[in-house]
């Protein structure tokens, strides 16, 4: 009998208040005291790792919530675990927190219910946010309406081995050029990879006169005609890639490890200052620099998100919050942590919150927001999608 | 004879073995013709097949599928049938066996990167010998790893596969009386190589069949190692499956879905494939033995097996000795054959999270071994008892969990855990590892405890044991050296799983292997470096042990030692 009242004391489902108030501060901070947050986030970076293991310590010692990562190869498999789960019936205790998302997926999230919220702009720190200066309320031209937070800008920077390439390449037809004359000594990583995907975007942004094109869906009529010069460039591009374009990196860190091998000279990043920090964990030459095209590069957000039915969505908004807080932000922009741009307005923090960020040193690799430069929109996700898939027709299978 | 056996243990057991793997090929079954209702999408139709058709890869995947799997396995065999045949009971054999035996355990993932990081062109054997001998200052451009055909993939496969049949064969032998049958051929004037093939080899294929099958479903179906060394445009079928199935379009999973069947009908078609060469080598063999040839070139043939099993041992460690340099590497670029600096950083980093996953790891591989050896072991010693036999087609059945191909079921698998509210955490986890570890355990034991001669348990029942005394104090003791490989195994097995793991624990049971390959997708060779060798670790110790404990318990037991 004892053991039967045992078993029912751990079997018996831990109740949740699925309907937490975000903009009831106060309370949401009560209720995620002591709580467990699952974020499943890429754990393919060391460098993104140490750092959301020192948020989960920030978190413990401030709000009482503990922080798991769950390292994921792929961001598509926790949204897959959400499906199943709802497939399952399964409303109340998900497996899943939180999700570093953006994207195709928010998108695929959003589109099937799957996300709590809204919730980000209840937020008390979304005060700083720079809601004007960054695309941080739409995600890939789909509107976020709060159910996903910011916490990092990334920008598309392009990493050369100045040892092997001293000069920066200004626009697309340049790179070509460049790897025709140097034929394997570039190369990106293989879409879907989203950094491979980036590429091809960033490629058709630049080719193309006028982009503007790409903000809205893609349609069977116009797909074809805007997209002809991409297709034209990598017919012309593959050949000269490395391996000949008959193999390609899984991921951009693969990609950085190449050029730390002396395999390739110029590599794709989507944060600028990933160099200087791989440059600082030994993962890369000090020869390093990086360098953006003459018109701007393509820029987003990285956001996190809380699935519907995750039974810590008190804790998972207390993770959300600190994110955003100008303590977070700082470490995430040291070059020596991450290099992620940050979300909030600098400029409209109270003073000492600002000198921080004022303090931080670039880094030798990294660019300074100025010379970032223009940063260019994404494309609409039904262009990626497309893309990718044609891509993949195109390249991915043996020619 | 009395009846305090329960012979609910064979029952139980094909529950814990094929429950899961029953409701997960139902939950493949229906998105593949087209029924996946959480995508609003119902059937039955056969446009899955028609898209997954379409795929202008297909050809090649499927090609790559087959041809990996069978040269792995065939090449694999091979070297453990010449290097047993030409050396068992030699100095080099046991050399060769301590050599082999541990690389049983290292994870496939971090064996196949250390491979990659030998044989690239920016590899460490290019790195050895540049700028000097070759000349290069810089890599050169050449596709060697993840190769079209498949080629590095297969090596990386068979460079594991070889110490695993090894260790299967050398259980077997026991059971095989190969010495005095080596003894009787060689004294009619045979090679010890060609005696051996003659007279024992046939018997020991018998028992090690099994193992090779399963060796031969799991290379055609592999997914980590395809990964990191074979080709990706396009992928071999397994690593496409798990694409689609990880897309976030969902009417992706319906192809992903129609592509698993595919793969289980490939993979039967492999199988049958390897059968029909069973019997004609079989029939050859008979024309082989009865032609009398004594085995002249016998030496040059075990020094071929000898050397090709030494290389792939050779690989192995070389690979392991390049993670243990990364692991505490600096900066290391080409042509360097050492990292700039050497430091402990890369440990103090990644060091406190090894040690959490060893934990977990630890505890979720030995609860699912020691289950699985009882079990097994209950299972084995009820056949035995109550004289009941698994029909031809009743065995089978153990085979299917290593048979179907993980990406095909788990997924459903995964959703009936929901469904039962029995998912995420360490217990389900280790129901759904049980499900692999149960057949490896099984088939692993299963053999050499039927071919234990019953007339020892009829002595021992004539002297006045009762069936379990004959078990407790006779039979397991007489079996303690396969015993303790199989729970070996199993422990390696519960060790490597990762889609299991992944998909049962909901992310939230980190265990080394699914740190090392969330890890590997990130390619910081520093991280893998550590995570690596961990893993190694973690399942080289009970191999030591199995190989240890026999030897030191019959240490006076000659006739025991290999039994």
């Amino acid at each position: 009998m004892k053991q039967f009242a045992l078993m029912a004391a751990l079997l018996a489902p831990v109740s949740a208040l699925a309907d937490v108030d975000p903009a009831d501060w106060d309370a949401v901070l009560t209720e995620a005291e002591g709580q467990t947050v699952y974020w499943n986030a890429w754990g393919g970076s060391t460098t993104t790792n140490d750092f959301i293991a020192w948020v989960g310590d920030r978190v413990a010692e401030d709000y009482g919530v503990t922080l798991e990562h769950v390292k994921l190869t792929d961001t598509a498999d926790a949204v897959t675990r959400v499906l199943a789960e709802k497939q399952a019936g399964e409303n109340e205790d998900g497996a899943i927190d939180m999700i570093w998302i953006n994207g195709a997926n928010f998108a695929a999230m959003k589109d099937a219910d799957l996300l709590f919220g809204p919730y980000a702009e209840q937020l008390p720190n979304w005060a700083f946010v720079d809601v004007d200066g960054k695309t941080v309320q739409t995600d890939f031209t789909v509107p976020v309406e709060g159910y996903e937070s910011p916490w990092a800008m990334a920008q598309v920077v392009f990493i050369q081995d100045t040892a092997d390439l001293a000069e920066p390449l200004g626009d697309m037809n340049a790179i070509l050029e460049w790897s025709a004359a140097n034929p394997g000594r570039f190369t990106y990583p293989q879409p879907p990879d989203f950094l491979g995907t980036t590429f091809l975007k960033q490629a058709l942004v630049d080719l193309l006169d006028d982009p503007s094109v790409l903000a809205e869906p893609a349609t069977d009529d116009n797909y074809a005609e805007v997209t002809a010069p991409l297709w034209a460039f990598l017919d012309e591009l593959t050949p000269t890639l490395w391996r000949s374009g008959r193999a390609y990196p899984a991921t951009g860190p693969a990609q950085l490890q190449l050029i730390a091998d002396g395999e390739v000279d110029l590599a794709v990043s989507f944060s600028p200052g990933e160099a200087t920090a791989a440059i600082a964990n030994n993962q890369l030459p000090d020869t390093v620099r990086t360098f953006v095209l003459d018109k701007g590069t393509i820029g987003n957000a990285s956001f996190v998100a809380i699935p519907y039915n995750s039974s810590s969505a008190a804790g998972a908004m207390v993770v959300a919050n600190f994110l955003m807080s100008p303590e977070a932000q700082v470490r995430a922009q040291d070059p020596e942590v991450l290099g992620y741009g940050t979300v909030l307005d600098v400029d409209a923090l109270p003073a000492e919150d600002r000198e921080a960020f004022d303090v931080l040193e670039l880094g030798i690799a990294t660019l300074s927001p100025a010379e970032l430069g223009t940063v260019q929109a994404e494309p609409h996700p039904s262009w990626m999608t497309r893309i990718g898939d044609d891509w993949m027709e195109r390249y991915g299978v043996a020619r | 004879m009395t009846r305090r056996f329960p012979p609910l243990l064979p029952a139980l057991t094909l529950l814990a073995m094929l429950g899961p793997v029953a409701a997960g090929l139902w939950g493949t079954l229906l998105p593949a013709f087209g029924h996946l209702p959480a995508a609003g999408i119902s059937g039955p139709s056969l446009d899955p097949f028609r898209d997954l058709f379409a795929w202008a890869g297909l050809p090649r995947a499927v090609l790559l599928s087959i041809s990996t799997g069978l040269f792995a396995t065939a090449i694999s065999l091979l070297i453990v049938v010449l290097v047993t045949a030409g050396w068992s009971g030699t100095r080099s054999f046991r050399v060769l066996e301590r050599l082999l035996s541990p690389l049983l355990s290292v994870p496939h993932a971090a064996a196949a990167f250390g491979l990659a990081f030998l044989i690239a062109p920016s590899g460490w054997v290019s790195r050895l010998f540049s700028p000097g001998l070759t000349g290069w200052e810089r890599p050169p451009d050449l596709l060697i790893v993840q190769d079209s055909w498949g080629l590095a993939m297969t090596a990386g496969l068979i460079v594991k596969e070889v110490p695993f049949l090894l260790l299967i064969t050398l259980a077997a032998l026991g059971q095989a009386d190969a010495k005095r049958s080596v003894t009787v051929a060689q004294a009619l004037g045979y090679g010890r190589l060609t005696g051996w093939l003659k007279t024992v080899f046939p018997r020991v294929y018998g028992q090690i069949r099994p193992p090779v099958y399963v060796v031969l479903a799991y290379a055609m179906s592999v997914v980590d190692v395809a990964v990191i060394l074979g080709p990706n445009t396009p992928p071999p079928l397994s690593v496409q499956i798990v694409r689609w199935m990880s897309d976030p379009d969902l009417a992706m999973r319906l192809e992903g879905a129609a592509g698993a069947l595919l793969q289980l009908a490939l993979v039967v078609g492999a199988l049958a494939f390897w059968r029909l060469g069973e019997v004609i080598i079989a029939r050859l063999g008979r024309r082989w033995i009865a032609a009398g040839g004594r085995g002249r070139a016998d030496p040059v043939v075990a020094r071929i097996g000898l050397a090709l099993g030494g290389a792939s041992a050779l690989v192995v460690l070389l690979g392991l000795g390049v993670l243990a340099i990364w692991s505490f590497a600096g900066f290391w670029g080409f042509p360097d054959a050492l990292p700039d600096q050497f430091t402990w950083r890369n440990w103090m980093r990644f060091g406190p999270g090894t040690l959490d996953a060893l934990g977990e790891t630890a505890i979720i591989a030995s609860v699912a071994a020691s289950t699985a050896l009882i079990l097994t072991i209950g299972c084995l010693e009820a056949e035995y008892r109550y004289d009941l036999h698994l029909s031809r087609r009743g065995v089978w059945l153990l085979y299917l969990p290593l048979l179907i191909p993980q990406t095909a079921f788990l997924p459903g698998l995964q959703t009936m855990m929901l469904g039962l509210g029995a998912d995420v955490g360490r217990g389900p986890v280790i129901m759904a590892h049980l499900v692999f570890v149960l057949p490896y355990v099984f088939l692993s034991l299963a053999d050499p405890f039927r071919a234990w001669d019953a007339r020892i348990g009829t002595i021992a029942a004539a002297l006045g044991a009762g069936p379990d005394g004959v078990l407790w104090r006779v039979r397991l003791p007489m079996l303690l050296r396969p015993i303790l490989t199989a729970l070996a195994v199993g422990l390696a097995v519960s060790v490597g799983q990762y889609l299991p793991t992944l998909l049962i624990g909901g992310g939230r049971v980190s265990t080394l292997t699914t740190e090392a390959v969330a890890l590997a997708s990130g390619g910081d060779r520093r991280a893998i470096g550590v995570y690596g060798l961990m893993q190694t670790g973690a399942a080289l110790v009970p191999f030591t042990l199995a190989l240890l404990i026999p030897a030191m318990v019959w240490r006076n037991r000659r006739g025991l030692r290999h039994g």
